[in-house]
């Protein structure tokens, strides 16, 4: 007399689901660690009123005179330093410029900087002024702090992305190394259990709790920070969705043959590190040199935050990025492809 | 572990017992049964099924425990078996696997709950679900307390109860002796005795095992001991001699004047009726395990 059979993709899946709900930690670094990650980059570089540029004055015959006329200037503080201790100020980026007395007064800055250049041409201003100079054209200017063009509005989306990228890859890697480590694979050979069904459970379990993780963090950004959510709840559940299949199938890739957790991690590290610092997370990518402006383009993270932004940020459609949609998906189906070609199962 | 030219053949509803040391390839050979390794050469027939042509049908057939194996600590006991059984077309209910292996009341518990015994009482329930016409077992009670392990017998006795054929790997000889119809003693990867248990401690030419050790460092030559009465074989090992005899109350009388007329005396004497471990030792010099 044979009973009734469960389902085996549902009970495969549900696995991968119970064993996540019931381990705490990783509960804190899917849905808690982003979160806190953002907060804390929103508050370190929330737009502030500008603040004035701090600036030295050295010590000597006629700085206390300088530094006024220096300080008087909107948008300069000026502070008397000794010599010393202005140029160690200088060094460490304290202070945007120092200025030493002696006519013709000596502007010392790091003119590599944007904030060395800003505070040179406020300074040099403020003397020219200060010496008598009178301006001969009017202007007239308004000043914008749109949504949208922040720090955070840039930085959420590449949160979100990174986001999606290290779960997918610890959640199925990890849980991949492990059973194969405790020989739980191998027992799994033994039965009649389909393969594709157990590597299929794992993309699902990972859809399974993306909603949460993508939810969480977009409402975190709206409510806390005023992030614009512009792009429609399809176009932008649909970049999601491709881009958590594509980092499952690329964590399959990289746990397909590690025996050990120890061999993952680093395989994980060396997969993920180069992206976190490429591929426009923190900072734009457009930073890197020209040369290496198509390798990075190319790199699966970078496609996804390019669509993420995209759909959220600028409101676009699905189309809106052909190519890095193309990207993504050409990451998940070939890494999906190798991975169930080269699974070692013992 | 290598196995070379390893032929044996295991009949429907005997439980078939490979025994030898850890290293002998007892492991390798039910994988390769199992069809979790490939056999360079030579063939494996299953249920009149072969692993290239049959594998699925092979898979739904039979059961395994494999002895590395840990079930995933975070799951209950009965979120295990049911997922085994999703993978089998033919199963038993749930409740009733794990009432043959006595976990009932463990149903709820998370595997990293259960102590060596239940572990092991689960990995055989998830190979019991699928209604198995085969079953490996893969050192099946090594590690467990003396009850655990009787309560795991019982269940393999249930099991060939209703007609099921079993493979299982032992290195424990009394687990062997009780369980198993025929036996194959393994050793470097080839069978160096196959028979019953019965059989095989025939072959030793006698039933009953004399040991003995002398006080002094005295020392008795190996011919006059096997010239006593009911002697088959002499053996010496650390200072102990073995004697394998089969009659014990003809043999030790006259072990003892031997003795009294050499003018040494006994340090140690025991008896036991001779067992698989004897006939491993009397094979290969060496004993079964180390314990």
């Amino acid at each position: 007399m044979t009973s009734r059979r469960p389902n085996a993709l549902l009970q495969l899946t549900l696995w991968r689901v119970r064993e996540f709900l019931r381990e705490p930690e990783a509960l804190f670094w899917v849905f808690a660690f982003p979160i806190v990650l953002a907060f804390a980059l929103g508050i370190a570089f929330k737009n502030r009123v500008p603040q004035r540029l701090r600036i030295a004055v050295e010590q000597g015959p006629g700085a206390a005179a300088l530094a006024t006329a220096l300080d008087s200037a909107p948008g300069l503080h000026a502070v008397v330093l000794a010599a010393s201790e202005a140029s160690l100020e200088l060094r460490t980026g304290r202070v945007a410029l120092v200025a030493a007395a002696p006519e013709p007064v000596l502007f010392r800055y790091d003119s590599t900087r944007a904030e060395g250049r800003l505070a040179r041409l406020l300074a040099y201003d403020a003397l020219q002024r200060a010496g008598g100079r009178r301006d001969v054209r009017d202007t007239r200017e308004i000043r914008v702090a749109e949504r949208g063009a922040r720090y955070i509005d840039f930085v959420l989306p590449g949160l979100l992305g990174m986001n999606i990228m290290g779960t997918g890859m610890w959640g199925v890697g990890f849980s991949v190394v492990k059973s194969r480590n405790q020989k739980l694979l191998k027992r799994l050979l033994a039965s009649p259990m389909r393969k594709s069904e157990y590597l299929l459970s794992h993309i699902l379990a990972r859809l399974v709790f993306l909603a949460g993780e993508v939810i969480s963090l977009l409402a975190f950004g709206a409510y806390v920070f005023d992030v614009p959510i512009r792009g429609s709840w399809s176009a932008i559940a649909a970049v999601v969705l491709i881009g958590a299949m594509t980092f499952a199938g690329i964590g399959l890739l990289v746990a397909s043959r590690v025996r050990t957790i120890e061999g993952v991690s680093g395989l994980m590290n060396l997969v993920m590190v180069p992206m976190w610092i490429c591929s426009g997370v923190f900072f734009a990518y457009s930073n890197f040199p020209d040369a290496a402006q198509p390798l990075i383009k190319a790199l699966p993270l970078t496609a996804l935050n390019d669509a993420l932004r995209a759909v959220l940020i600028d409101g676009a459609g699905l189309t809106a990025q052909p190519v890095a949609m193309a990207v993504l998906a050409a990451w998940g189906m070939g890494s999906f492809a190798v991975a169930l070609r080269i699974f070692r199962w013992s | 572990m290598a196995v070379a030219g390893l032929d044996l053949d295991v009949r429907t509803g005997e439980c078939f017992g490979l025994l030898g040391p850890n290293g002998a390839g007892k492991t390798t050979t039910v994988e390769v049964l199992q069809g979790l390794l490939t056999a360079d050469e030579g063939q494996v027939e299953i249920l009149g099924l072969h692993w290239q042509r049959d594998a699925r049908e092979l898979r739904e057939r039979m059961g395994s425990q494999l002895q590395e194996t840990k079930l995933p600590e975070k799951l209950t006991v009965g979120e295990t078996v049911a997922m085994f059984r999703s993978f089998y077309r033919r199963g038993v209910d749930i409740d009733a696997v794990l009432e043959i292996v006595q976990l009932t009341e463990k149903r709820d518990a998370w595997v990293s709950r259960l102590s060596g015994g239940q572990r092991q009482r689960l990995a055989v329930a998830c190979a019991l679900v699928c209604e198995p016409d085969i079953l490996f077992l893969d050192e099946p009670t090594t590690g467990l307390d003396p009850q655990s392990r009787r309560q795991l017998w019982d269940v393999i006795e249930r099991f060939r109860a209703r007609g099921g054929t079993v493979v299982l790997t032992t290195h424990h000889m009394e687990e062997a002796e009780r369980l198993c119809d025929r036996v194959a003693v393994i050793d470097h990867g080839q069978i160096i005795a196959l028979g019953t248990p019965r059989e095989l401690i025939a072959s030793l030419g006698a039933e009953h095992v004399v040991e003995f050790a002398l006080a002094d460092a005295g020392v008795v030559e190996q011919v006059s001991l096997a010239a006593l009465p009911g002697v088959a074989q002499v053996a010496a090992e650390d200072g102990k001699t073995r004697l394998t005899v089969a009659r014990v109350h003809e043999t030790v009388p006259a072990l003892m004047r031997l003795l009294t007329a050499r003018g040494v005396t006994l340090s140690e004497l025991t008896t036991h009726h001779a067992t698989l471990e004897d006939v491993f030792l009397a094979l290969t010099g060496r004993h079964l395990r180390d314990e």
